[in-house]
């Protein structure tokens, strides 16, 4: 079962934490935790990935449909941290070519 | 080797060796230049017919017969979906209740594009789940059945899918039967065939397709080239999410790239329609075309894309509201001027400072032509960029370049590598139409789809897929080019018995030595791989319907090159209400019958008095002879009276012409 841990800093970034699998049944989830936040006028989220032991591409999709809500509301979503194998599946669909994972959550929105 | 693959691949090989030879023949030697008007469209329709003989051959030579399937672990989730728009409520929930019923544990759902309220509460009384289009599809492209499967996908989340449409009432074993392939972690799809209850053993219509949902998919199995037709097939969810996800990453990149490219042209002609005087915003829309210089720069470095897009649209909408400040400011001096010169200004706070600069905002349409292409910008890049503003979900794992996504989604898949698998077990009772205005406007359907994808995403040249697979897929939209051929196999002979026009040099033996062998060769290639299989029914239609494969290929043509619309004739849901025979669908072939009974009877009398060498006209007889046949089953659909049920869905996938050569 895959939790997911969320908190909004004091610069106003969400960080929203997946720990377990981020499968076909946890995407749906995610997408609703990402759609919440964003509505409650979170528009800039970082998705810390260091906890994410699995991922598929319906992971991959509720990030972008995460992605698309929060570019809408005029903010930007942001992967920080991926564990090599939650990389390759980047990989496998080419993701990593246009969103690029960042190395800490800290410095996620820095430019 | 099996010994009927053996003897399969004997018969391909002789045949491909007679066909070639008897080709190759013709051109260097046999045709008659002299008539070139007919003797060329002749033999192109010839080689034509080998290309589609050899294609066959091709497939066959793999022939793939799979025996049982593995037995598939209990604990696996499934999602079976029932694609449905406008179907009797009565049929749709008929097959939701035996898909309810299969034995594997599973999800069932109807997919409802109608809306329906009546269908959602007939679903729910009986515990069935009933899907329709989320919000994000209002006003958005619907792309049919694509769109409903994509809408479901996103609201579902068994590890795989079986699909089926209203009226493939499946069996209870169906899952049990398929799910077994999956083993195989790069399995993508299995498709089972389409089978129709309620054809009669004559099958009029030529709705059963058994060459095609038989030999036909097994041969393209034995290349990894099975194709999904639509319904009744199981897939993985994994494998369309990851077509999705890759799909929607390379259109974004190439949409973008677009999109900067228009972007750039639109600025650039907004600033020559500039005055000298108007430096603010000549300065902004070069502030503009800076960055669109910088993005397209950073994108060939390989930035990632969404950074770039993310900067980007940040530094548009900042020079967007300078502009506008900008143009406020002017238009408040104007109004002051205006106002001290007739001494209109009432009171105080009665000026446009009161006026809140998002109403300006909206105000400020194209047709501020500086402001106008600012906007344009901002759309262009954002209608393709991140959340592809244009669509209703970013992620469209089911293809939507064609009325027949299921052969566009299934390349795709095969060209990131995935595997398909075709089992050949009827385990769904489907209904075919039943009567000629439907079954015509589903084969024109099927063939339009077909040839737009031919035209759209050639397989010969698409990147990931091997060359047996590219073959195999052009072998498909290659069959649906038949139509122009049949014009020639039918003007040849029906020119030579009236006119005495030949299309070769002489009607001789070394003729018919080359020709009738091959043939008889080409046949026998059918009678074995059929194995007991009707095939007769199928080599008329892919003939007798030439007027619906022509219209297919010059409205696809128009459709993707001419971006006209396809132009769809509407599908009776019933029988004519007249109950009339509609002679006027198959105009075409009646003239054709005219014509080449005329030839008979002219090509009698010729030979008769000496006016033509009888070798020939006996020739041209036995010619025409087999078109006739062939067209006869034309006069039998028309007059074809279905069983009385009030229903013909028109969805399922009726294989793909195929036929001998001349």
């Amino acid at each position: 079962m895959i939790e997911f841990k969320v908190e909004t800093r004091d610069d106003g970034i969400g960080v929203v934490t997946p720990q377990g699998r981020l499968n076909m049944v946890a995407a749906r989830r995610l997408k609703e935790v990402l759609g919440g936040l964003v509505g409650d006028g979170t528009s800039r989220i970082v998705v810390d990935m260091a906890e994410t032991t699995f991922l598929d591409s319906s992971g991959l999709g509720a990030l972008i449909g995460g992605l698309k809500s929060a570019r809408q509301a005029g903010g930007d979503l942001r992967v920080a941290r991926p564990t090599e194998s939650v990389l390759n599946v980047f990989r496998l669909t080419n993701l990593d070519r246009v969103l690029r994972p960042r190395d800490s959550v800290e410095s996620a929105f820095d430019e | 080797m099996t010994r009927r693959l053996l003897l399969i691949r004997l018969v391909v090989l002789a045949t491909a060796l007679l066909g070639v030879n008897y080709v190759v023949w013709r051109w260097l030697v046999s045709v008659n230049w002299d008539a070139w008007w007919i003797a060329v469209p002749l033999v192109l329709a010839e080689t034509y017919s080998l290309v589609d003989s050899l294609l066959f051959g091709l497939a066959m030579w793999r022939i793939k017969e799979r025996g049982d399937p593995a037995t598939a672990p209990p604990d696996w989730t499934v999602d079976v979906f029932i694609t449905t728009y406008n179907e009797p409520v009565e049929l749709v929930m008929r097959t939701a209740r035996a898909a309810r019923d299969i034995r594997y544990p599973h999800d069932t759902w109807i997919l409802d594009d109608g809306d329906r309220a009546e269908l959602r509460a007939a679903a729910e009384a009986e515990g069935i789940g009933w899907i329709t289009r989320s919000a994000e599809w209002q006003d958005m492209p619907r792309h049919a059945k694509a769109g409903n499967l994509n809408n479901a996908l996103l609201a579902t989340e068994g590890e795989f899918l079986l699909i089926l449409d209203a009226d493939q009432v499946p069996h209870p074993e169906i899952l049990d039967r398929t799910l077994g392939y999956f083993a195989d972690e790069q399995m993508a799809l299995v498709q089972t065939p389409q089978w129709f209850e309620n054809v009669p053993d004559d099958d009029p219509l030529g709705s059963q397709a058994p060459l095609f949902y038989g030999p036909i998919q097994q041969g393209k199995d034995g290349w990894n080239a099975a194709f999904f037709c639509g319904s009744n097939a199981v897939i993985r969810r994994e494998a369309l999410m990851q077509l999705g996800v890759s799909r929607y990453v390379g259109e974004v990149e190439v949409g973008v790239h677009r999109a900067l490219r228009t972007a750039g042209s639109v600025v650039r002609s907004a600033r020559r329609r500039l005055t000298p005087d108007e430096l603010e915003v000549r300065r902004a829309l070069d502030e503009i075309l800076h960055d669109i210089g910088r993005a397209r720069r950073e994108l060939a470095r390989g930035a990632p894309l969404f950074d770039v897009t993310y900067r980007f649209q940040r530094r548009v909408a900042d020079i967007r509201r300078r502009l506008i400040a900008a143009d406020l400011e002017t238009v408040q001096s104007d109004l002051t001027a205006i106002a001290e010169l007739e001494g209109l200004t009432e009171g105080p706070g009665d000026d446009l400072a009161t006026v809140d600069l998002s109403v300006l905002d909206q105000l400020s349409d194209r047709e501020w032509s500086p402001l106008g292409a600012v906007e344009t910008v901002q759309a262009l890049v954002d209608s393709v960029d991140v959340h592809r503003g244009d669509e209703a979900q970013p992620i469209m794992p089911l293809a939507t370049i064609s009325v027949t996504e299921d052969m566009a989604t299934c390349m795709r898949l095969h060209a990131l590598g995935w595997h398909t698998a075709y089992h050949d077990e009827v385990l769904a009772h489907g209904l075919a139409p039943e009567d000629l205005p439907t079954m015509l406007t589903q084969r024109l359907r099927w063939a339009q789809g077909t040839v737009q994808v031919m035209f759209r995403e050639n397989p010969l040249v698409q990147r990931g897929l091997s060359l047996g697979q590219r073959l195999m897929y052009f072998a498909t939209m290659w069959s649906y080019l038949s139509g122009f051929a049949a014009v020639v196999y039918i003007a040849a002979p029906v020119l030579y018995l009236t006119l005495g026009v030949l299309p070769v040099r002489a009607w001789s033996l070394d003729f018919f030595i080359r020709l009738v062998p091959f043939l008889l060769v080409n046949q026998l290639l059918f009678w074995v791989v059929a194995a007991g299989r009707p095939t007769w029914r199928g080599q008329q239609y892919s003939l007798a319907l030439f007027p619906v494969w022509i219209k297919a290929f010059t409205s696809a043509f128009g459709n993707v090159f001419l971006r006209r619309e396809l132009d769809f004739a509407v599908t009776p849901k019933t029988r004519g209400a007249d109950g009339g025979r509609r002679w006027d669908l198959v105009r075409p072939q009646l003239v054709a019958i005219a014509l080449l009974a005329t030839a008979v009877l002219v090509g009698v009398v010729r030979a008769g008095t000496g006016h033509a060498p009888v070798l020939g006209v006996g020739f041209n007889l036995l010619w025409v002879a087999f078109d006739l046949a062939v067209f006869w089953v034309i006069i039998k659909a028309v007059r074809y009276r279905g069983p009385a049920t009030d229903h013909s869905p028109a969805g399922a996938r009726p294989g793909e012409p195929h036929e001998g050569a001349a």
